[in-house]
């Protein structure tokens, strides 16, 4: 699969100015922007990164760029979501999709393991339901909220969750405004600190699960932004990353009116 | 359109946690974990998530600076070299070698802090050696 991929980006690089994807080193894989004369045998899959917020940085810094990705399904979600809120200039990015493995699917839960633009490989079965989900929808109230104390305890409040994530984007971040979390406190303030997180997630979470792999608490976020997910699904008929034409439901005025531009693409 | 990710290890504690400076035309312009290292395995704390804040910041110091009539001024490393080294010297005659201690830094290599103690014990004559960390 990796040898089409290569030849897919070969072919992109003689009408793009450069493709994100990862580059494999002797010292690692991480996020790289291949250009013509790089040697492409150095692509590489995983791990994965979100290699979309590399995308927002180039596109917002170089205006006039047209740049590939190489992307999942949820890099493609991640690209829908940002678009929708002018992160990106969807017109300047074109999508080398693959599909992920179904043991890649499974171990992160993934109900939709491949993008849209699906170029290389076939669509694995869907992942299974996160387990977390039912055992927590199993206990009392009082017991959920005992579970994320303890939980939300083990948080060192490094801001990985925030820092990884694609959608998380604003310049001035509730997270560290004195006003809504007092600071100094480690844990920090129980449940603010990731609740804001979390409303601020609504609309926005395209299940990537970057929060969850990169927390050296380990605690179990995808619980919390799966739920929410489902509540922006049952209440508010919307699956972020779903689908271009749809307006954020957050984002609109109450006439239905778009509020962002970005919208409209 | 130059855009890189150059691995290195943390600078803050001992733990040696993986990450990229991600540059942009060689500026650097944020952090990523490195998710293929063998300590941190993709996590960081709030200090390697923020290793590269320093580099640009207007408060860096860029060069020695030596008290001179109660103002701090601009000096060469070799005019400070030669004041420490005659300084030392000098406490070290009137008030004895423990009269000195040496505090050593996470920022450092293993090789670094080695030669540290190795200069406070060898040159100086004092075990008085301590760590950043526990400052």
């Amino acid at each position: 699969m990796i040898e089409e991929i290569r030849q897919a980006v070969a072919e992109r690089l003689e009408e793009l100015d450069g493709v994100v994807a990862l580059r494999k080193s002797s010292k690692g894989v991480a996020p790289h922007l291949f250009q013509k004369e790089d040697d492409l045998s150095e692509l590489e899959i995983a791990p994965r990164y979100p290699l979309m917020t590399v995308v927002s940085k180039l596109h917002k810094v170089f205006p006039d760029i047209r740049l590939g990705i190489v992307a999942r399904g949820c890099d493609e979600r991640a690209f829908v979501e940002m678009a929708k809120r002018n992160q990106i200039d969807p017109d300047r990015l074109s999508i080398i999709g693959f599909a992920c493995t179904e043991e890649e699917a499974q171990e992160c839960y993934c109900s939709e393991p491949y993008p849209q633009h699906l170029l290389v490989g076939t669509p694995p079965p869907p992942g299974p339901p996160n387990p977390l989900v039912a055992e927590y929808e199993a206990r009392s109230l009082e017991k959920r909220r005992v579970f994320w104390k303890h939980q939300f305890l083990k948080c060192l409040k490094c801001y990985g969750c925030r820092n990884i994530c694609p959608e998380c984007f604003c310049e001035a971040c509730a997270m560290e405004d004195a006003a809504w979390v007092e600071p100094g406190l480690l844990a920090p303030p129980f449940p603010m600190f990731h609740l804001i997180r979390a409303m601020h997630m609504a609309s926005r979470c395209v299940a990537c699960r970057q929060c969850e792999l990169t927390c050296p608490a380990h605690i179990p976020l995808t619980v919390l932004y799966d739920l929410m997910r489902r509540d922006i699904e049952t209440l508010l008929g919307y699956v972020p990353g779903a689908d271009m034409a749809a307006p954020p439901p957050l984002s609109v005025t109450l006439d239905e009116a778009p509020l962002l531009v970005g919208a409209s693409h | 359109m130059e855009y890189k990710n150059v691995l290195t290890t943390c600078i803050y504690c001992g733990c040696g946690c993986g990450l990229y400076l991600e540059t942009l035309d060689g500026r650097i312009t944020g952090v990523w974990p490195a998710k293929t290292h063998p300590i941190s395995q993709g996590k960081l704390c709030i200090k390697g998530w923020n290793a590269s804040g320093f580099v640009y910041h207007p408060d860096r110091l860029k060069t020695p600076l030596i008290r001179k009539d109660g103002e701090l001024v601009e000096a060469t490393w070799d005019e400070t070299l030669s004041l420490i080294a005659e300084r030392l010297g000098t406490i070290k005659a009137e008030s004895g070698p423990n009269s000195i201690a040496f505090l050593s830094s996470a920022k450092c290599t293993n090789e670094e802090n080695y030669l540290l103690q190795k200069l406070a014990r060898a040159v100086i004559g004092t075990n008085n050696v301590d760590h950043c960390a526990r400052l």
